[in-house]
């Protein structure tokens, strides 16, 4: 009914809502506030960090050297960054399909309980409310090399003890298990939403059809009405296993010799340990231009989810 | 949805299930477990090559004292409220007008100011982080609550989210309202903002848990260890002690992470919908 009324008022309008004539000061004077913030915390140092990357500014020297394009090219053939780039997309690789896989699990079992699916929600919901920080610290003493419970687990078990930290090959997908095991609850209470929304009657009707399989069932029903869901379970888990930082910085510190850099960290690095602004810049560019393409398939799906 | 057939019949099915859930439930709850117990075991009994369940030798609350008073661990908790709140109060004061002009007037500009909320919404800090910290160093202002909260005073989230909380609301009560000679702003803080509490308490669930569990942003500003917000402090305690005395440590991590466990357990499912509005970001 509103969009009627806006339909009704004039091209250059003065703003006006039901009937109502008001100077246009009302309405500038409740967004300035944060037209100003807006302008001051995103755009402004957006644009001042694009021209950052064009120069090899370094914090605390007067000069800033206009280098052009350097930056970018010296990317292309800086090691560092490569790996830390690779390590990043292989940690996504890990997090995304473990997240999402044990999230619907999860929502599918629960929500074919009879009793108890309140308490499992809780508990699996728990560890996305936790500090990440504190519970990194219990992670590396789980799977400390030494006198982790882990490895106590498979030495009692007569494997070889196994330090994942510490094991170049081994690190990254330590850490990646950490953030599966925050993320599953929260990707689950999406899928539980997105299961409420499945219609009883197309169970029964594939029942009626002959489709008694529990599997079958779930491959050729539920499955494919959750396609929405998931595609944006999907799209939210990339973003965020994209922007791993915290249990790097704590856990690993990019090591053993690089195995577990990535993007962010690296980008950290380089601009608030090594202070080395321009070529920091010039990352955070490329790290915001792939968020921009992961928000660009998220706005999408977004707007395919609406219509469906 | 819970008790779609007799649940007095045992079935198969559903005895799989919990078995399967169960022991996930196991491997998501241990982490939390051994959290708890080291903090109440002596750290030598963590070097002996065998795992026990329950602690040898009962440390009580031992370490949960040693921490509160031998290390800054309440002045970590009081920076964590500090910085919380006051990011919470601007984003409120600055996100509730605008998304209630976007949603309920028209005017010049309105259509690229909400556009450009939505791109703000693709924009992680990390973007703005270098120029941000450049221009509080020109301030003088590095290493100071404003400089741990600027960045988040505003939340293009929040307008996002507000926005549509406000468009809901009737347009007949606010033409009533302004009848009656009622000014805009009255309106929108005594009428519109009371009858939208609960998209403003799911937001704040979702902003002070981000806040709260913020390492990227602290570990940037903060020098002095009495601004340390808890994961910072907590970072750069295990650095120090370096596990030398884990049941110390584990207590710390477990009194800093406690106040939104809590809260969590106590008001679940309005920290599962705060949470999961993220999930819209």
């Amino acid at each position: 009914m509103a969009d009627i009324v806006l339909t009704e008022a004039p091209a250059a309008a003065r703003p006006r809502r039901l009937g109502a004539v008001l100077p246009a000061r009302v309405a500038y004077a409740m967004a300035i506030p944060a037209v100003a913030l807006m302008v001051l915390t995103v755009l402004a140092p957006i644009v001042v960090m694009l021209a950052m990357s064009f120069t090899d500014y370094r914090f605390g020297e007067d000069a800033i050297p206009f280098v052009g394009l350097d930056n970018y090219l010296q990317l292309l053939n800086d090691r560092t960054f490569r790996r830390a780039l690779f390590n990043t997309f292989a940690y996504v690789a890990m997090v995304v399909p473990g997240s999402v896989i044990l999230g619907l699990l999860l929502a599918v079992l629960i929500d074919g309980l009879d009793h108890g699916g309140r308490l499992y929600r809780l508990v699996f919901f728990l560890p996305v409310t936790a500090t990440v920080v504190a519970m990194a610290m219990v992670w590396k003493y789980l799977l400390h090399g030494t006198i982790g419970p882990f490895n106590l687990l498979l030495v009692a078990l007569g494997l070889p003890a196994i330090d994942v930290f510490g094991d170049r090959s081994l690190a990254l997908a330590g850490l990646a298990v950490i953030n599966i095991w925050s993320l599953a609850g929260f990707n689950m209470v999406l899928f539980s939403a997105g299961l409420t929304a499945v219609p009883q009657d197309l169970y029964d009707a594939a029942a009626i059809d002959g489709m008694d399989d529990k599997l079958d069932r779930f491959f050729s029903v539920t499955l494919p009405l959750l396609g929405p869901t998931m595609m944006f379970v999907l799209v939210t888990s990339t973003i965020t296993a994209f922007k791993v930082f915290d249990t790097v910085a704590v856990i690993t510190r990019g090591g053993p010799r690089g195995a577990s850099d990535v993007l962010l960290y690296t980008t950290y690095l380089e601009g608030f340990s090594y202070f080395r602004m321009g070529s920091a810049a010039a990352m955070t560019t490329v790290f915001l231009a792939i968020m921009l393409v992961f928000a660009w398939v998220q706005a999408r799906v977004l707007d395919r989810r609406v219509h469906y | 949805m819970s008790a779609r057939r007799s649940p007095y019949r045992i079935r198969p099915g559903q005895i799989l299930a919990h078995l399967v859930l169960l022991f996930l439930a196991f491997l998501f709850l241990f982490p939390f477990y051994v959290l708890l117990v080291t903090s109440v075991r002596t750290p030598q009994e963590l070097f002996t090559p065998d795992f026990h369940w329950l602690p040898v030798e009962f440390t009580g609350l031992k370490y949960y004292i040693q921490s509160v008073t031998q290390s800054p661990v309440l002045t970590f908790m009081k920076n964590g409220v500090v910085v919380c709140a006051g990011i919470l109060i601007v984003q409120l004061l600055t996100a509730i007008p605008c998304a209630y002009a976007l949603a309920k007037y028209e005017f010049r500009g309105r259509d690229l100011l909400f556009a450009t909320v939505l791109f703000c919404l693709t924009v992680p800090i990390q973007a703005p982080a270098l120029p941000l910290y450049l221009g509080l160093n020109a301030m003088g202002a590095l290493d100071s609550y404003f400089a741990m909260m600027a960045p988040f005073f505003l939340s293009v989230f929040a307008i996002f989210l507000f926005r549509q909380t406000f468009k809901s609301y009737p347009d007949e009560i606010i033409q009533a309202a302004r009848l009656d000679g009622m000014s805009e702003s009255a309106i929108l803080w005594t009428i519109v903002v009371p009858a939208s509490l609960p998209a403003i308490a799911a937001f704040a669930v979702f902003s002070v848990t981000a806040h709260w569990n913020d390492l990227y942003w602290p570990l940037i500003v903060v020098r002095s260890n009495e601004l340390m917000t808890p994961p910072l402090g907590l970072a750069y305690f295990t650095d120090v002690e370096s596990g030398e005395n884990y049941g110390a440590l584990m207590a710390t991590a477990a009194i800093l992470t406690a106040p939104l466990m809590l809260g969590f357990l106590m008001a679940q499912r309005h920290f599962i919908r705060g949470i999961t509005t993220m999930g819209l970001k």
